[in-house]
């Protein structure tokens, strides 16, 4: 019998553009990929490669400065284009032009049954080690992080996402693989969050526990906060079954493979469907002509429209994303007293609109619809945040720079992606994502 | 629609910093976004936004205001009509009689506490921000029709700066905005803010209406309570009748402009909790607060507090305290914040406004002190539920470190 948790506050968007069929229709033929070090926060970006050099699939690109075996590999092969430098030289991006698609791969030694150093070792030369993230702080662990447990999520509850379970099925043999590196990482449990009625089976020596289809269910940190809440001074690795599926079957094989199933999904999207790509491809192979031709502004996400990164047609794939959205930026409409409108095509929680009521998709667009205010509504982000924490006061902790506070109302349980509904429901339009993220970077600078 | 947006936009360099009238860009700005939703997408975080704003949703709490201004214009007529002892009661000549008394004080409450606002926007440099939409409708609402308007000027200015502004704006103050207005009148200006003078309107305004005597008298149901002294205990009407209790609750009884109707104030409840404006969980418990404390006095019964012979629905129809269950405890910033708070804060608010206006003969009515209580208490009650939660967390840690 698993073990079911039942979380009754949250929300599902229904949006316009999901997914018709979650087969692939095939692979994208990509041109150029990019690794984006912003994608993995707490790592400082040290260049391993100069514009110009050839580098195969797998080959070390960037290096952490304060923990250097972990690395950012190239997920094709081909020459570096180029090193986009941003403010005070700072890594923007690695581009590659990709040359040859069955170009060599750089491989290791497989290191399924190996000790706990190899396979340390192999999973952060791999860049899969970068991969995971860690509770506290979200943030990349340390190459010698020792975890009281590991939480993997085989859910992505997000609008519109692809449902991970479907990319991995059929791929036991390297699920067991990973476990099993896995429990060469960590002494403690290692847990599965799946879906309510999942058809994942079993594995030994693995908790797997069953969560309903109601987002932020899908994020690990909201399963481990409620399955085995993170205290002070411990550490919990967290990552998805897509990442574990990548472990295992290099550790069987010693091969790195970079290919993701992405879900191109959205209002403006023609057709809404999977591509086969590799991990950060370029979005004119993976929505080229795909787009609606109607006269709007587009916004192009890299990533669900919660926490999703807009990127614009001629940017890259960001990590972790399985998914690009492509909804209507809406900086071109005229809206003639839009706080009044009894449309019921606007979306809301809030029953003063007729949308609420009503069993349709919406097609949202990127506007703010109002003014950023101070928080004046109570407990609306309680109901879209499934933890026993209190967001309000937590955030407020956090603006208030208050450490003791921050400790003690539960930042170390928290990652930014869990507050996205929060700051979508949010009538003062706060960017709670963003303060916390600060505020978590703060407080790892300062303990 | 175009045209106007034609002109906003020819009209907008002006406003700009180097504009000629850069000093009112904070008023432009407020008209422009009040008429067209900013185009302003977002920047960081999450690509979409919920449809509902701080716009909307102090509009909706003004809209559920309307049936109390209303009913509120039409009772500042009767009583006036009743008090003269007219026969006929013409419905549209007492509604504009009551919409002429009641016009300068909404006037100057808007004119004062807007122009602070759009002021202290400016020199902020920040957006023009709703909240005193509310107040501005409120503060009519909750004093008496008699009250001089430069008495309602002063304590908007007073409470708009000192209980609003100083804190940082809406969102942060701590009192509730209108209700230290009508504070700053109670005890600043004791004489015209209570008694049996000011509860009725007692000229006629532009032909309309009656003058009534000098020697008259206009005492509130609560004001014949804290005024009696032994015997039967009847509540009169203007003309010397008993008031009924279907009276109270339409609310044809003298009182404060917007506030004796029972049946009106629930109208704007069912506009704000189906809305999900305001908070069902403070309402709930400040009518429970009230009935439970309404009920003990009852039980207690003595002729040393007169109010204690009220029954507990008497004592929900009379006075301030529907008024306050619905549109001033559920001020979302004064309030308590947590869900379990907003228990506790209600039942206080509900307990104290019966404990005021049953135990105290000094003041009639105890609704406005209860919020004003309970708004100071918020923090406190607040903090308790926070540390509940806090205590759990340290408990776990504890565990987990054994």
């Amino acid at each position: 019998m698993r073990r079911t948790v039942s979380l009754t506050k949250g929300l599902n968007l229904n949006l316009e553009g999901g997914l018709t069929s979650k087969e692939s229709v095939g692979k994208a033929c990509v041109g150029r990929v990019a690794v984006v070090p912003d994608d993995f926060p707490g790592f400082v970006p040290k260049l391993d490669v100069k514009e110009g050099d050839k580098v195969s699939i797998g080959s070390p690109l960037l290096h952490d400065k304060n923990d250097p075996s972990v690395r950012l590999v190239a997920p094709a092969a081909g020459v570096v284009e180029a090193v986009v430098r941003g403010a005070r030289r700072k890594i923007e991006r690695v581009v590659i032009a990709v040359e040859a698609a069955e170009c060599q791969a750089e491989t290791c030694e497989p290191f399924a049954g190996a000790d706990a150093d190899t396979v340390r070792r192999a999973l952060a030369e791999s860049g899969l080690w970068a991969m995971m993230r860690q509770r506290p702080f979200d943030v990349v662990p340390n190459s010698a992080v020792k975890p009281k447990a590991i939480m993997v999520t085989a859910m992505d509850t997000a609008p519109l996402a692809l449902p991970l379970e479907e990319s991995v099925s059929g791929k036991t043999a390297e699920l067991k693989a990973g476990i099993e590196v896995l429990r060469t990482l960590c002494s403690g449990p290692i847990y599965i969050g799946v879906e309510r009625g999942s058809s994942l089976p079993d594995f030994d020596g693995v908790e797997m526990v069953e969560f309903p289809r109601l987002h932020p269910a899908g994020n690990a940190g909201v399963q481990i906060a409620n399955i085995d809440p993170v205290n002070k001074g411990e550490v919990v690795l967290t990552l998805d079954i897509v990442t574990l599926v990548r472990i295992g079957s290099l550790a069987l094989t010693g091969k790195p493979d970079w290919t993701v199933e992405v879900a191109v999904t959205g209002s403006e999207v023609e057709h809404p469907q999977v591509v086969t790509a590799v991990a950060g491809a370029e979005m004119t192979a993976l929505v080229g002509g795909n787009v609606k031709d109607d006269g709007r502004h587009h916004r192009v996400i890299s990533g669900n429209v919660l926490t999703g990164v807009p990127v614009g047609e001629d940017g890259f794939l960001r990590y972790p994303y399985r998914q690009v959205t492509v909804i209507p930026e809406g900086d071109d409409a005229d809206e003639f007293m839009g706080w009044a409108s009894m449309s019921p095509s606007k979306m809301s929680v809030s029953p003063s609109f007729i949308g609420r009521f009503l069993r349709r998709k919406f097609s949202p667009d990127a506007r703010l619809n109002g003014g950023r205010r101070a928080m004046i509504m109570s407990g609306e982000y309680d109901k879209v945040f499934p933890m026993d924490i209190l967001p309000e006061y937590l955030v407020k902790a956090i603006l208030a720079k208050d450490i003791d506070r921050m400790e003690a109302l539960g930042i170390y349980e928290v990652a930014p992606e869990d507050f996205a509904l929060a700051e979508y429901v949010d009538p003062s339009k706060l960017e709670l994502q963003k303060i916390v993220r600060e505020g978590l970077d703060y407080l790892r600078n300062e303990v | 629609m175009k045209a106007l947006r034609n002109y906003l936009n020819r009209i907008k360099p002006n406003f700009e910093p180097d504009g000629k009238l850069h000093a009112f860009r904070s008023v432009f700005d407020g008209f422009e976004t009040f008429l067209y939703t900013p185009n302003s997408t977002s920047t960081s975080g999450v690509n979409i936004h919920d449809s509902l704003d701080s716009k909307r949703v102090m509009i909706i709490v003004v809209l559920a205001l309307m049936p109390c201004l209303l009913f509120g214009m039409y009772n500042t007529g009767y009583q006036n009509w009743l008090a003269a002892g007219a026969a006929s009661f013409p419905f549209w000549q007492i509604m504009a009689y009551g919409f002429l008394a009641v016009l300068p004080r909404i006037v100057v409450a808007y004119v004062v506490g807007l122009g602070i606002e759009f002021v202290v926007a400016q020199w902020r440099r920040e957006e023009i921000q709703e909240g005193f939409l509310v107040t501005g409708i409120l503060i009519p609402l909750i004093c008496p029709i008699e009250t001089p308007l430069w008495m309602l000027a002063v304590a908007t200015a007073f409470s708009v700066i000192f209980v609003k502004e100083v804190f940082g704006g809406t969102g942060y103050n701590i009192f509730n905005v209108a209700l230290v207005t009508r504070a700053v009148l109670f005890f600043g200006y004791p004489a015209q803010m209570s008694g049996d003078k000011v509860f009725v309107s007692t000229g006629s305004i532009c032909g309309l209406g009656y003058d009534l005597p000098d020697a008259f008298s206009g005492a509130t149901p609560l004001g014949q309570i804290a005024s009696f002294s032994g015997g039967d205990l009847e509540l009169l009407n203007l003309q010397g009748n008993v008031i009924s209790t279907w009276d109270a609750f339409l609310g044809l009884i003298p009182g404060s402009f917007g506030e004796t109707s029972t049946l009106a104030i629930l109208i704007g409840a069912v506009i704000l909790l189906a809305t999900g404006i305001a908070s069902w969980r403070i309402m709930l418990s400040v009518v429970a607060g009230g009935l439970l404390m309404g009920w003990i006095a009852n039980v207690f019964a003595t002729p040393t507090y007169p109010a204690s012979f009220l029954s507990p629905a008497d004592q929900l129809l009379f006075g301030g305290f529907a008024f306050a269950a619905v549109f001033m405890a559920t001020d979302p910033v004064t309030a308590a914040r947590t869900n379990a708070g907003k228990y506790f804060y209600g039942l206080l608010v509900g307990v104290m406004a019966i404990i005021i206006r049953t135990y105290n003969n000094g003041y009639p009515e105890g609704a406005m002190l209860a919020v004003l209580l309970a708004n100071a208490l918020a923090p406190l009650i607040d903090h308790c539920v926070v540390q509940l939660n806090v205590a759990r967390r340290m408990r776990r840690l504890r565990q987990s470190a054994e």
